[in-house]
């Protein structure tokens, strides 16, 4: 076997069995971490098709921001497991019927004549100076930049909604805005009165 | 050196990649748990001088030997797993503190050609492996089962996470000036300019142009370590020692080890992005390793001199400085150097 196709196992099983575990983690937090090793399996799997920005964006992003702040929900939740397991025979059918439906349309993809090696051969090696990122930013920032602009426009409006949705002011908090607090200065704090000394007789 | 290792490279066949490869990253580990150790004995020398004190004195010439006896000390003292503990994540807690922060050395450059990993894309790696450091804190706090743990790993993930933004920002300012995510190209990018050519390499280097993102980066590189004054996840008056409280012995260790460890990387790194990495400030001078070593220490002392001389930040002060005050100016400034680079007045062609 040669150690690519080797390096290409260890990843995936492992990815597998950590999908597995994050559906049958009977703890949340532990279910969120085992999609941590999912997604750093999948980014090193990345690694091995040369799409090293991918890879790397996956790990930051997902790895480094989303799930980090998913961990922080999850872990302030009150999560009764057995409330969550009550409708599970009721749900069945309809989940089994998603899950057999996805199952076939995956066997008609991968099975079919459009995909194989005949079809869609290995790209040959990319050259010692090829950088990925480069010719990644220059695709996105050069012929594909309304799309790409747009798609992040699309992405603050849902930011900005999220804020929106969820700000509410409280009346009656005794708060002071921290750029008032850091703007103090001393003489609005402290006086200094020249004055005789008093003395006692 | 390569055709001096010849007869051993033929000896091991093809596994002598692998086992030169660990040879190295030794070369780089023991070195650094090295200057971790001594770090330690800096710090407390060098706060006790500021605060007109003498600092460990006793153990070996001038204190000298102190922190192998913490070391010694920590190694022998006994693991205690609360018993509401989650235990296999307990263990793993310091585990994946500590990993990131020796894993990002992959990739750092000492040297012209001195590095382990020359990937293209180093500043992105970098950036990626130090957005996992935060794991260690959460998953500890958590697995602890305590109170003041989980409220030292709940503001770990905020502010970690907050600080990575900025971070960022100021490391987009630094590729965009020097158009490569490779850390020795970025060096070299360095070595060139006006004042290269006068000889006053020092002016050239990126912290001039850049000077505000030089400045956040430093700051943000204080913060995204846990260090004073933005140590509230571990701050003493308020949660006691935060994630590290039911900690003990070797685990505690390899919390402190990681702490220190990612010290050293922000500062050298610091040194790489802005301060010329190993380039010579000078002309006359020649370039060297020792020129980064310097570097890094003087980033160091730096870090040593914020802890003796502010006061700890308050939780929300920290969030608005993240927040209010970094991102806009680095969103700002990265808009402007795009701007600079596109006008005739750019310094860069």
């Amino acid at each position: 076997m040669e150690f690519k196709t080797f390096v290409f196992y260890f990843l995936a099983v492992i990815m597998v069995l950590a999908a597995l575990r994050v559906i049958t983690a009977r703890n949340p937090v532990h279910a969120a971490l085992y999609l941590v090793l999912v997604f750093f399996n999948a980014g090193g799997i990345w690694l091995l098709l040369q799409a090293e920005f991918l890879a790397i964006t996956l790990v930051m992003v997902y790895v480094g921001a989303v799930m980090v702040l998913f961990l922080f929900v999850v872990m302030m939740l009150d999560i009764n497991l057995d409330r969550l397991r009550e409708g599970f025979w009721g749900y069945l059918p309809v989940g089994a019927l998603v899950g057999v439906l996805m199952l076939v349309e995956m066997v008609m993809i991968l099975g079919g004549p459009y995909f194989g090696l005949e079809s869609m051969p290995a790209p040959p090696a990319a050259a010692e100076t090829f950088s990925n990122t480069r010719e990644l930013g220059r695709v996105l920032y050069t012929d594909y930049v309304y799309a790409f602009e747009l798609a992040s426009l699309v992405l603050l409006v849902a930011m900005v909604a999220a804020v929106a949705l969820t700000l509410r002011k409280r009346k009656g908090l005794k708060y002071i805005p921290p750029s008032e607090q850091v703007s103090v200065k001393r003489e609005g704090r402290v006086e200094l009165v020249k004055m005789q000394a008093e003395k006692q007789d | 050196m390569e055709s001096m290792l010849q007869p051993v490279a033929e000896f091991f066949g093809p596994s002598w990649t692998a086992i030169w490869t660990l040879i190295k990253i030794v070369a780089i580990i023991a070195p650094l748990m090295l200057c971790v150790a001594y770090l330690t004995l800096a710090e407390r020398k060098v706060i006790g001088f500021m605060q007109v004190r003498i600092g460990p004195n006793r153990v070996g010439p001038k204190g000298l030997l102190q922190p192998i006896a913490d070391g010694m000390k920590l190694l022998f003292k006994e693991i205690i797993v609360p018993s509401g503990a989650s235990k296999g994540l307990f263990i793993l807690g310091p585990i994946l503190a500590i990993a990131p922060s020796l894993a990002a050395w992959a990739v750092v450059p000492f040297d012209d050609g001195l590095v382990l990993a020359n990937v293209n894309a180093g500043l992105l790696f970098l950036l990626a492996i130090t957005s996992l450091e935060v794991y260690g804190v959460i998953v500890a706090g958590w697995a602890s089962n305590s109170k003041y743990p989980f409220l030292g790993a709940m503001r770990a993930a905020a502010q970690m996470v907050s600080y990575e933004v900025s971070m960022g920002f100021a490391l987009i300012c630094v590729l965009l000036i020097s158009a490569s995510l490779n850390l020795s190209d970025i060096v070299m990018s360095q070595s060139e300019g006006m004042f290269a050519g006068m000889g006053l390499g020092f002016l050239s280097w990126n912290w001039l142009p850049l000077f505000p993102m030089f400045v956040v980066y430093v700051i943000s590189g204080i913060a995204e370590t846990n260090r004073a004054p933005f140590d509230v996840v571990e701050g003493e008056a308020e949660v006691v020692a935060g994630h590290m409280v039911e900690y003990s012995g070797m685990t505690f260790a390899l919390f402190f080890l990681a702490e220190y460890a990612n010290m050293i990387l922000v500062s050298i790194l610091t040194s790489v992005l802005f301060l010329g990495g190993w380039l010579s400030p000078v002309g006359f001078l020649p370039d060297g390793f020792f020129w980064l070593a310097l570097k890094t220490a003087f980033i160091l002392l730096l870090f040593l001199w914020a802890r003796a001389t502010f006061p700890r930040f308050r939780y929300d002060h920290i969030m608005r400085l993240g927040w209010k005050v970094f991102i806009p100016v680095t969103l700002v400034w990265v808009f402007v150097v795009a701007v600079w680079m596109m006008s005739p007045l750019s310094i860069w062609s």
